[in-house]
């Protein structure tokens, strides 16, 4: 529907949306993190949630402890190998739609740890990750971008058609397997299926 | 007390024990005393009791490789009958240990710190040190990294178990021979792939 | 040593749980193996490792210079007093020598994290203990403040990456002092107010006092140092006892507790506070002009003498010790961090034994762990 044709019908109190656009607003504006703190990031993710820069705001008032009600997770801090197998079974047992936020340089690719021999080089090679914040720890304003642009990303998801999200596709999986510990470090080391090596695909 | 009060203290209370005094080249001043490891408990236990060094603030194991020493020599060998002096380089193997360093301070007289330090044999089948749990309980958790990230075995620890690593983990990551397992992202391996 | 050992028989009957890595008043990514008869405590093994990354052997990959931002990684809370330990160590070890202005910012900012460090302590204790965020809301207001200071003196809120060796990076303005003596100023009125709700509040008495007691004689043979110490009843502040910086030159007192449980590591936070401010204002009235580093300091390429050196100083959670062996390179050779945290969990099953499952999160909170620090 036309953008200008939409205003003025609501200037005379008609409001006109699709289905779609309901969903997804209602969707986008109540989502429930899960307390998941990890390490320096958490304290920021923390100080987002406190008085000064209110993450309630945004619908994210209700953290969950729990993961089967929690629709967003936020890795925040490094994930060490002995950490990865619980955080992937955490991200299994939470309910479709789910979201990942990868906080900080450590969650998106091991950050200033990255040459420790029991520090995981980046969440996505376990999981799908939804948003990337840089920074180390990324400031409580950029969570807060993150966050909206998660929202964006939520508005513009499709109901259907081939574009429409993992949770509405039956035989896309919804639960990744979980890495097991091995004499020298994870076995598997990534799930190939979903992380796509930079260098890999530089080298073509 | 000084270190060499101590040391005397040590050898005069418990026969058969060594204490060497191992002198500190920074300008820090903190000599250690190594104590021969078959006396390392009851050495702890007078220091804790006779002179009052109740608190044992830190347990560090530190890795000495094996090193080798390549030295010139000059020998006299006979050739074809006639006496010549040759160079010869012979290459020694200096043998590495495994060390573990304890600092002590006594909280009732507020002196400190005491520096005291037992070796291993070597670093590949004698790595057992006594453990001194039983005299400082703060020995308890800081004895287990040691064996988890270097590999010295405490006699007589209550519970020696891997504590940073998980339990089926069969490496000792913080020796200086410790390789860590290729990952895919290493250019290396992709460019031999 | 208490144990509390069952019957045999009733062995079988034990409930086993494991609480964490993933749990809301953890402090961290902290694992706790509990065994329960019912809702007591029959043994409790606490698990951790799981945000081990390696921080020592970065730093003896690293040159001396390049391991200080990983200092303030470690008590991520605390990153100010991480960077003085590190330097201290490092500055035992070469023989450098501090300005007197840059001892006193050292000071300064070391007390200030103390400040917004047992506020933070206080807010997260109440919020395991039910009071739903409030206190904590409180406490976060004023550590925003500091938070604030920090950020306009180093250049980042946290991970301030500040002092070096022979001295700190960069040199604070007299409007920076101002600022910082508003704070100081409006703080204990801030510190009334979070006494009167919180101080003489009957459920938080009720589920303190007497609870988690830590004996004399243990705490001393167990090595716990900090506020858990002083709260046993014994009388080991480094400030005093080691002098380190121009801490001689302040008058202020160190409290100490009589029972040695959870109520007691409360106030000694709070009174800690009261004597930091005390600290902060003759350190802000004396501050004298002059020189911020060592002019013999030189930070890159610092090579050591072969040698090794032990520095310590009192941070908020207890005493944080580095261990520093040098070779002559440009690395160090050995490079250890004695964490308090780590250590004052030894005592954590001890304390635990015989409460029930609720007391043993109020118990957790009162040692303030923070997990960078215990795993490095």
């Amino acid at each position: 529907m036309d953008q200008d044709l939409k205003t003025e019908l609501s200037k005379h109190g008609i409001f006109a949306t699709s289905f779609e656009e309901l969903y997804n607003w209602g969707r986008k504006n109540s989502v429930w993190p899960l307390t998941f703190g990890l390490a320096c990031c958490a304290i920021e993710m923390i100080a987002t949630t406190m008085a000064r820069y209110d993450l309630a705001r945004f619908g994210a008032e209700v953290f969950r402890p729990s993961p089967r009600q929690a629709d967003l997770m936020i890795v925040s801090g490094t994930v060490t190998k002995k950490m990865a197998p619980q955080v992937v079974r955490l991200y299994n047992q939470m309910p479709e739609p789910k979201y990942v936020i990868a906080m900080g340089a450590c969650a998106i690719s091991g950050g200033p740890f990255r040459d420790g021999y029991n520090v995981l080089k980046g969440i996505d090679r376990f999981i799908p990750v939804d948003v990337h914040i840089p920074g180390c720890p990324p400031r409580p304003e950029a969570l807060i971008h993150a966050f909206m642009a998660l929202q964006d990303k939520i508005s513009g998801q499709h109901l259907t058609g081939e574009s429409r999200p993992r949770h509405l596709k039956q035989e896309l999986p919804s639960e990744f397997p979980v890495p097991e510990f091995g004499e020298h470090g994870l076995e598997p080391a990534q799930n190939d299926e979903i992380f796509h090596n930079p260098l890999k695909v530089l080298q073509g | 007390m000084t270190l060499e009060e101590i040391r005397g203290r040590l050898q005069g209370d418990i026969p058969g024990c060594q204490a060497e005094l191992v002198v500190n080249g920074s300008p820090s001043a903190q000599n250690s005393l190594l104590i021969d490891r078959q006396y390392g408990l009851e050495a702890a236990r007078l220091l804790r009791d006779g002179l009052q060094l109740d608190f044992c603030s830190n347990v560090t194991a530190v890795d000495w490789p094996d090193q080798d020493k390549t030295e010139k020599i000059k020998t006299k060998q006979t050739i074809d009958g006639v006496e010549k002096e040759i160079e010869e380089t012979r290459k020694t193997k200096i043998p590495g240990y495994l060390e573990v360093v304890y600092h002590l301070f006594s909280m009732a007289n507020k002196e400190g710190p005491v520096v005291m330090r037992m070796r291993t044999a070597n670093r590949t089948d004698d790595v057992t040190l006594p453990s001194l749990t039983p005299v400082w309980r703060s020995a308890e958790f800081q004895e287990r990294e040691a064996f988890d990230l270097y590999g010295v075995v405490f006699k007589g620890h209550p519970d020696l178990r891997r504590i940073l690593m998980w339990e089926g983990f069969t490496d000792h990551p913080m020796r200086k021979d410790y390789v860590p397992p290729p990952d895919d992202d290493d250019l290396e391996i992709l460019r031999e792939r | 040593m208490t144990q509390v050992a069952p019957p045999e028989a009733q062995q079988d009957n034990l409930m086993e749980i494991s609480m964490g890595p993933q749990h809301p008043s953890t402090h961290g990514v902290f694992r706790m193996d509990v065994r329960l008869d019912g809702e007591r405590v029959m043994r409790l093994k606490p698990v951790f490792g799981y945000l081990h990354r390696n921080h020592e052997k970065i730093a003896e990959a690293a040159s001396y210079l390049a391991a200080i931002p990983y200092t303030d990684r470690l008590d991520y809370l605390c990153s100010m007093t991480n960077n003085w330990g590190y330097a201290l160590a490092v500055e035992k070890l070469t023989g450098l020598t501090v300005p007197e202005r840059a001892e006193y910012i050292r000071v300064i900012v070391a007390e200030l994290t103390r400040l917004q460090n047992h506020a933070g302590m206080v807010g997260f204790l109440l919020q395991d203990m039910g009071a739903s965020g409030t206190p904590l809301m409180y406490a976060f207001r004023e550590r925003e403040r500091v938070l604030d200071l920090f950020e306009s003196l180093s250049g980042a809120r946290m991970m301030c990456n500040y002092m070096r060796f022979g001295g700190v990076r960069v040199d604070c303005s007299a409007e920076w002092l101002g600022q910082t003596a508003k704070l100081v100023a409006g703080f204990n009125g801030f510190l009334d107010e979070f006494e009167q709700l919180l101080t003489g509040n009957e459920i938080l008495m009720a589920r303190t006092q007497g609870v988690g007691v830590l004996p004399r004689e243990l705490a001393i043979n167990a090595g716990i140092t900090g506020p858990g110490l002083r709260a046993s009843g014994v009388n080991y502040d480094l400030r005093k006892v080691d002098r380190y910086g121009v801490y001689d030159r302040f008058q202020f007192r160190v409290p100490l507790g009589e029972h040695g449980d959870v109520f007691d590591r409360y106030m000694m936070r709070v009174l800690e506070m009261r004597e930091s401010l005390k600290i902060l204002e003759q350190a802000l009235r004396d501050i004298p002009a002059g020189p911020i580093m060592d002019p013999k300091a030189r930070l890159r390429g610092l090579r050591p003498k072969a040698g090794e050196a032990y520095g310590r100083i009192e941070s908020p959670k207890g005493e944080l010790g580095f261990y520093l062996i040098s070779d002559g390179s440009p690395n160090p050779y050995r490079y250890r961090v004695r964490p308090p945290s780590l250590i004052n969990l030894t005592v954590l099953e001890d304390m635990c034994l015989g409460h029930n499952i609720a007391d043993v999160v109020v118990i957790l909170g009162s040692i303030d762990i923070v997990m960078g620090e215990v795993d490095r």
